[in-house]
């Protein structure tokens, strides 16, 4: 017995010893001044090279945590629950699925950054600068180009067509309540067939049910289970992913893929903005300022497509060339405004569920 | 012989007077949960029903009057009976397997039976949808054997896929429970029975099953909860349309932020765990019966003769198909065979070629996951066994059992049946001021694999600590042994079974866990699923490689660490 409590006293000693041990990313020359903490909230997606935050870390003398917490939504949520004692002091990630709801919390301080200078004003979704547009992308439906030709298929031109025969039992999506590319592709529909028009988008969406639409709850399970033209090797050629995905297929081929082995639907996409902003009560505001012209600034935005696989908002910031040679962005992407988004999206998400699942 | 027989000889117990120290061994327990399940849970309660913009008045009432929710709080529990029942179809004749014969192999068999349990369900997902996917194995080998133009097996997307995942998932808790309950106690009773003319059948049926019953009742309670409360494999495996209510509680939470509907249905889901909980308690506590202990040398018989090959070969050949099968899919499909290295997947877990802030070299991963998985499991143990011991001694019912521990032993599988997200979000509102904002702090992520780990721990050992018969250790009391000295040698080595099962999952718990949903915010120590999730987030060959490869590692560490934990564990007993 006497062993056994002396085991588990040792595993436990042990244990809690590695876990203090500091954390692996090694820094840089110890500073003069002990370095300030700078929070960063954000979503499991976020990326970026080690050493473009260490130059943001040594050129303020900062610490930067990134806190991953969990998807978009939830991450959102967890900023808006913890309003009163703030987390972190900048939330990135953002988008305009949710944007509606984070300025309407009132969880953010506005911050007219000098970079915003270099932006485009499309991406500018808040007059007030509470948050500032960072990359963009675009929810789009890839094909698997070897399935279609087998078959002799020529991809569909239009969201419309994939209600025709030939697609009958061959697209996959993600549930709009379970998944943020699922909730662009529902927001690419409505748009497309609004509310109102002869032919809406609860139609589109009858039809698509009656062609045996596939949902997953999610993008892997969409991608990397269903859909056959990724290393999973589904059973369906069409699936609602991302613009970029193709340029990826070929990037992480390391050499093998000359040419993408999927390819993008135009007329099927939406776009995605992402936001940062200054939550609320932070006490490193200088820093935080600091912070968002960093991720605005050319440094950072060339960083983004490699990392992130979405392309920056900044013009002067340069792309990679498997971006410029295979992941263009469509000629044409559906849009609605936050307002609309935000006063719809509860009910678009409930009426699409027992449109397509019940 | 019928199974009251078994109970006839209820020994006096004389100690009555243990109850306080009783309370002493169960403090520990009830401080961490209340600290960290209880207070939580009320913070966030208070969050949601404080009219706002994210709680416009939903309760548990209200929502149970809504179809929706009542249908899927009824597919919930339709789901969860059958898995449990088709599990433990699955399971109980494996454990006696294991609990009776001895051969070549069986502690990697054992270990094998544990993996599923830690393996990320996106994953699993697609090793199934490997097998018995539309263009998967079987239905390519039955196409063009049969010449048929259509798949012939439907099964992802359908209720069957769910209960097949979830005996997938869940039969290595009865293999264990069941199997390590038997082993702790002696069979020389069913070759009695034998003796005295009853068949195999009427053995196993009058004899062996209700001496293993209190065991089955904490495993079926177990799985039970675990399927009820099932979210990946539901979501995943079953399509989008399935819901259980940890699912519906997620749609709420994540895409919707109404909080008054997702803790509404929090509680729902609560208080069924707490009708299972308070069901087999009652009947863990009756059908438990004072049993010879098992002699200190091994006891199992060898395979001899063609019933008990056909069983043992049986046995394992469902641990191979079912559970090996689609894990050997995975590592088959985490090697590159299209050329250049077969183990480049595995070469690139170690590479950071595009010089991210995020990249984990495989080695990393794997200490992370072991340091949480050992202070996850020492924690459970420190405040499982104590409580399991008090709950065991205060519900006796010669002793007429104390309400406290009976309604202890109903509580202690709550943390298993409340919803992930909602004690997440509980977490983020009860710590968020001195002395205690955790919220970002590394320790919650032990401290959240702990609550669920310690349920497992507690109805592990709960059926042997009551099953073992009290007069030994007074014999020993009376030949001049100390209380530790009996603990020692005669509680210890009869407990080390369900004690190693107990330490098992607590470990496995904690090795298997995502906790996206779980944690408030992801801390720098990612762990094995951790990584695998992120690979599985970014499209592309090398990403899936390098996912499918850290799984098969994943699979490899849990093999190792419960062989290592089963050793060591005999060796400090024996």
């Amino acid at each position: 017995m006497k062993r056994l409590i002396l085991f588990l006293t040792t595993a436990m000693l042990l244990a809690a010893c590695v876990v203090q041990a500091p954390p692996p990313r090694t820094s840089e020359q110890p500073q003069p001044a002990a370095p300030r903490t700078l929070t960063i909230m954000t979503h499991d997606s976020f990326g970026a090279s080690e050493d473009v935050i260490a130059e943001f870390e040594q050129a303020n003398n900062a610490k930067v945590v990134i806190l991953k917490s969990g998807d978009a939504g939830s991450t959102l949520n967890k900023a808006i629950l913890s309003k009163d004692a703030p987390l972190a002091d900048v939330l990135y990630g953002v988008d305009n699925t949710f944007l509606g709801r984070a300025l309407t919390a009132g969880i953010l301080e506005p911050y007219d950054s000098p970079a915003l200078a270099d932006i485009p004003d499309r991406f500018k979704l808040d007059p007030q600068n509470r948050m500032l547009p960072v990359d963009y992308g675009h929810v789009i439906i890839n094909y698997d180009k070897a399935f279609l030709k087998d078959k002799g298929l020529a991809p569909p031109k239009s969201l419309r067509e994939l209600t025709e025969p030939q697609w009958k039992g061959m697209l996959v999506v993600q549930n709009p309540a379970t998944s943020s590319p699922g909730l662009a592709f529902l927001l690419a529909t409505i748009a497309a067939f609004p509310e109102g028009s002869d032919y809406d988008w609860k139609r589109f969406w009858q039809d698509l049910r009656a062609n045996d639409v596939y949902v997953s709850p999610d993008w892997s399970d969409a991608y990397y289970t269903q859909f056959s033209g990724s290393s999973g090797k589904g059973p369906r050629p069409l699936v609602v992913s991302y613009a970029t995905s193709p340029a990826a297929e070929v990037f992480f081929s390391e050499g093998k893929l000359e040419e993408p082995p999927t390819g993008n639907l135009e007329g099927t996409a939406f776009e995605q903005i992402e936001f940062v902003g200054i939550l609320k009560g932070t006490k490193n505001r200088d820093l935080a300022e600091k912070w968002v012209d960093f991720m605005l600034s050319k440094r950072f935005q060339e960083d983004i497509p490699m990392q992130m696989f979405v392309y920056p908002v900044a013009k002067t910031a340069a792309w990679p060339e498997v971006f410029v040679k295979f992941g263009q962005p469509p000629a044409q992407a559906f849009s609605l405004t936050p307002e609309q988004i935000d006063q719809g999206r509860e009910r678009w998400i409930e009426e699409w569920t027992a449109l397509v699942l019940k | 012989m019928k199974n009251a027989e078994l109970r006839v000889e209820k020994p006096p117990f004389r100690n009555s007077q243990l109850s306080i120290l009783d309370s002493a061994l169960a403090a520990p327990a009830l401080l961490f949960l209340a600290l960290f399940f209880i207070w939580p849970l009320i913070e966030i309660a208070r969050v949601s029903f404080t009219p706002s913009e994210i709680s416009r008045g939903a309760t548990p009432l209200s929502v149970l009057r809504d179809p929706t929710h009542l249908r899927v709080l009824g597919f919930s529990l339709w789901q969860a009976t059958l898995s449990t029942a088709l599990t433990l179809l699955a399971g109980i004749p494996i454990a006696f397997a294991f609990a009776r014969y001895r051969f070549a192999g069986q502690r990697l068999w054992r270990a094998l039976a544990v993996i599923p349990f830690v393996m990320p369900t996106v994953v699993v997902a697609a090793a199934f949808s490997a097998l018995l996917g539309p263009r998967g194995a079987l239905n390519a080998a039955l196409q063009s054997a049969l010449g048929l133009d259509q798949p012939p097996i439907q099964l992802l997307g359908t209720l069957p896929m769910i209960l097949l995942a979830h005996v997938f998932y869940n039969v290595a808790v009865v293999i264990r429970l069941v199997g390590g309950f038997l082993s702790a106690f002696d069979p020389r009773i069913e070759e009695a029975a034998a003796g005295l003319g009853a068949n195999r059948w009427q053995t196993f049926r009058y004899v062996s099953l209700p001496m293993a019953l209190p065991s089955v009742g904490a495993a079926a309670a177990l799985t039970f909860l675990f399927t009820f409360t099932s979210f990946g494999v539901v979501l995943i495996l079953g399509g989008a349309r399935f819901a259980t209510l940890e699912v519906e509680i997620y749609r709420q939470t994540a895409q919707l932020l109404r909080l008054d509907i997702a803790t509404s249905l929090a509680i729902v889901q609560m208080i069924v765990t707490l009708l299972v909980g308070w069901a087999s308690a009652r009947l863990e506590a009756k059908a438990s019966a004072p049993l010879e202990a098992r002699p200190t040398r091994d006891i199992r018989r060898p395979v001899v003769g063609p019933a008990a090959r056909a069983f043992v070969a049986g046995s394992l050949a469902f641990i191979a198909i079912v559970l090996v099968l689609p894990l050997a899919t995975l590592a088959g499909r985490s090697l590159n065979l299209e050329g250049g290295d077969p183990l480049r997947y595995y070469a690139a877990l170690s590479e950071n070629v595009r010089g991210s802030l995020f990249f984990v070299p495989p080695q990393l991963a794997i200490r992370n996951s072991l340091v949480f998985a050992a202070i996850t499991a020492a924690l459970a143990m420190l405040l499982g066994l104590p409580l399991g011991y008090a709950i065991a001694q205060g519900s006796r019912p010669d002793r007429g059992g104390s309400w406290f521990a009976r309604l202890l032993d109903a509580l202690v599988l709550l943390p298993l049946g409340t919803s992930a997200v909602t004690l997440g979000l509980g977490f983020l509102v009860a710590f968020d001021r001195p002395p205690l904002d955790l919220r970002t702090s590394v320790v919650l992520l032990p401290v959240a694999h702990t609550l669920i780990a310690l349920p497992f721990v507690v109805r592990a050992i709960l059926p042997a600590i009551r099953s073992f018969d009290p007069r030994l250790r007074e014999a020993a009391r009376g030949l001049g042994a100390g209380p530790l000295q009996a603990l020692r040698h005669v509680d210890l080595p009869l407990l080390a079974p369900p004690f190693i099962a107990a330490m098992i999952f607590a470990f496995t718990v904690s090795l298997g866990e995502f906790g996206a949903s779980l944690l408030i915010a992801r801390p720098e120590y990612p762990t094995m699923p951790v990584v695998i999730y992120r690979f599985l987030g970014q499209p592309g060959a090398l990403n899936y490689g390098q996912a499918l490869a850290m799984s098969t590692l994943l699979m490899i560490v849990t093999a190792v660490s419960v062989m290592v934990i089963e050793r060591v564990n005999e060796r400090v007993v024996s």
